[in-house]
């Protein structure tokens, strides 16, 4: 029967494009020309990807032939398994996820609040103190690193010990919040009708209450864009780890990675294994986010 | 249900911009008042600094005696419908209507009968589970009515309520607050610039322009005695006829016209009259103004004539609108002879627009514009 269906459904529809002009004839091609462009251009993005995935799987000889071999003979999986052994592989994958977490429920509870009082409360100076926010975002890393060092290595030897050098809560301190957060969640507050929060003002509700009974859930889309930018910041940052740990036992991923990288010899399969187990949790992260994008944008409809 | 007070009120944000002048006003006990002007006259600010979303320069407001300056939006116990109803939209119907009484702690089971109540009241009770998204705009504007009543509030506050609404469904709808009123009434105090929902609903109306009250009084006292050429051009659609007159030894003359006997001293005045109470005359009448027709606009019930007098004083000729029959039947530049009602005719001063104590200063009160 529904197939039935589907053909009348069908030919009515081609009755139909029947009497339309020749224009609106050729958007029936069965792809986009746009498709030409962005095909090839997802081929180049997933080469790494694939590649990386499948050095994983060769042995040793056949990741350094030359010319390059790229389709392995014997998957080796026992890689996987060799490269955890290898290094305290799971260890790093706790920092890791400690020191993300942290970050993650930090910035979100941090910018949120300044981003609504920037938003939305009206306090002295509060212009100039934006501005200086904003001002900050224009100063790259490699100028601030030293200071920052310094104002971590001081909360270490006088506030509290795990906040140190050479701790994982110094790779979390600096992290808690960004400027970045703080404007991004201001401008999206922005876009929130203000009578939403006056009505529940009147209707009793603290201003507290406003941000995160009304305000908050209805920046879901942009509470979850910040989440997946914060993870990722936070799970691939390299640069500032590097600097402040050196104890193997508080190191996170990205500096576990090095672990394979010696000065004379790469051992490139159990590296690249490392690597696709250390992206699994942003697999998921992004599979998990993608969901809330589309969701906020089903739900940018409603109008109060 | 409370009676509130605005004394002396004013709200200055800027040194330039004054949003509302020493506004003095009381809202008696279950009475529907009526805030009605302009865009820009102050009637949202005034609604505002009452519900707490802004707070006066300098004055002080009253609800119950008690003044409330300090208390902030949720501690009033008042309710507001806002233009854009401010439904939120993460909550279903039901959610919303109970999200007040939630706030303020009531027992669950109460939340649950008076939701229901209001519900049923509004005729709003099969859409509970909805989102504010999926719901026609008369039913978004139930929804945010109910939010308000739900509540029990000591007043209610609505801020053009009707205004995004169809003009079919915009005449139901007043008709329902109307009702609404009458069955609970609580005091409440409404802002529009449209004046047939303010003569329509209103108990009173309170006229404003620039942050300052022209006039506060019954619809009947501000349509039929308006205080000021203002709140006689604004109120009535079309708006009141105001053309230049003089009186001279106790008479009044429209250009070189004596029209009728007044009680005012001599000098220039703003005449005032609706068109509806202008008559057609024959011209040989004496005291009878000569027209002629610019254009009519065929209303069905009845024919808007718009007629030029031409006034010997200025060269620009004077244009005057008034009622005639369904069947009056003018050609463009036909010419009439125009009457004033001496019991319905206004003298207002020239320089401040101020009414010269209206009618009772027009004398021959049963007269038909005899001239003297």
């Amino acid at each position: 029967m529904s197939h039935t269906t589907e053909i009348t459904a069908d030919t009515v529809l081609d009755d139909a494009v029947d009497d339309l002009p020749a224009a609106s004839r050729a958007r029936r091609l069965p792809f986009s020309l746009w498709h030409l462009v962005l095909i090839p251009l997802t081929f180049v993005l997933i080469a790494p990807l694939v590649w990386m995935l499948l050095t994983s799987l060769q042995t040793h000889a056949e990741a350094t032939h030359f010319p390059p071999v790229l389709v392995p003979e014997h998957p080796r999986f026992q890689n996987y398994a060799d490269a955890w052994a290898a290094a305290p592989f799971g260890h790093f994958l706790l920092n890791s996820l400690i020191v993300t977490l942290v970050v993650l429920v930090s910035n979100l509870v941090v910018c949120s609040l300044a981003g609504y009082a920037f938003a939305r409360v009206q306090f002295l100076g509060r212009g100039a103190l934006f501005l200086t926010l904003m001002a900050t975002l224009m100063v790259p890393f490699q100028v601030t690193m030293i200071p920052v060092f310094l104002i971590v290595k001081w909360f270490g030897d006088n506030v509290w010990d795990a906040l140190g050098i050479d701790h994982i809560g110094a790779l979390m301190l600096p992290n808690l919040a960004t400027a970045f957060g703080i404007f991004f969640l201001r401008q999206f507050f922005q876009t929130i009708p203000v009578e939403l929060e006056e009505a529940a003002r009147v209707d009793g509700t603290s201003r507290l209450g406003v941000l995160f009974k009304i305000v908050l859930p209805l920046s879901l889309p942009a509470m979850s864009t910040l989440a997946a930018l914060t993870v990722l910041t936070s799970w691939n940052d390299f640069m500032w780890p590097l600097i402040v740990v050196t104890s193997t036992d508080q190191m996170t991923i990205p500096l576990g990675l090095s672990y394979f990288q010696g000065a004379h010899n790469t051992q490139w399969p159990l590296l690249m294994a490392a690597n696709v187990m250390s992206l699994v949790p942003m697999l998921v992260v992004f599979l998990v986010a993608q969901k809330y994008f589309v969701q906020s944008v089903a739900s940018t409809g409603l109008k109060g | 249900m409370a009676q509130v007070e605005f004394c002396d009120v004013t709200r200055r944000y800027t040194r330039e911009l004054t949003a509302l002048r020493n506004l003095d006003l009381t809202v008696r006990d279950g009475e529907f008042l009526v805030l009605v002007g302009p865009s820009g006259c102050g009637k949202s600010t005034a609604l505002r600094l009452l519900a707490g979303l802004d707070t006066p320069t300098s004055g002080e407001i009253k609800i119950d005696g008690a003044p409330v300056n300090h208390l902030g939006p949720g501690q009033r116990d008042i309710a507001m419908v806002f233009q854009n109803y401010a439904l939120y939209p993460h909550m279903s119907v039901y959610q919303n209507l109970a999200y007040g009484l939630r706030q303020r702690k009531t027992p669950r089971r109460e939340i649950d009968q008076r939701v229901r109540d209001t519900a049923r009241l509004l005729e709003i009770d099969a859409l509970l589970d909805r989102k504010p998204g999926q719901l026609s705009g008369g039913q978004r504007q139930r929804v945010a009515m109910g939010r308000a009543l739900v509540r029990r509030p000591r007043a209610f506050l609505l801020d053009e309520p009707l205004s995004n609404l169809d003009a079919k469904l915009r005449t139901q709808v007043r008709g329902d607050l109307k009702r609404l009123h009458r069955e609970l009434p609580v005091t409440s105090l409404y802002v529009t610039h449209d004046q047939v929902e303010a003569m329509t609903l209103g108990d009173r109306l309170c006229v404003m322009a620039n942050g300052e009250v022209q006039q506060i009084g019954t619809p009947d006292d501000i349509y039929s005695r308006p205080a000021n050429t203002f709140v006689a051009a604004f109120m009535g659609s079309p708006p009141m006829n105001l053309v230049p007159g003089l009186v001279r030894g106790g008479v009044l003359h429209i250009g070189e016209v004596r029209v009728m006997e007044v009680a005012a001293a001599d000098g220039a005045v703003t005449v005032g009259a609706r068109p509806e109470h202008l008559q057609l005359r024959p011209d040989s009448e004496l005291g009878v103004l000569a027209a002629r027709v610019d254009f009519c606009e065929r209303l069905g019930s009845h024919v808007l004539v718009h007629a030029l007098v031409d006034l010997a004083a200025d060269g620009e000729p004077a244009r005057l609108i008034l009622q005639a029959p369904a069947d009056a039947d003018f050609g463009a530049g036909s010419r009439i002879a125009v009457g004033l009602n001496p019991d319905r005719t206004h003298l207002f001063d020239v320089e401040t627009g101020t009414a010269k104590r209206g009618r009772e200063q027009i004398l021959l009160p049963n007269g038909s514009g005899m001239p003297i």
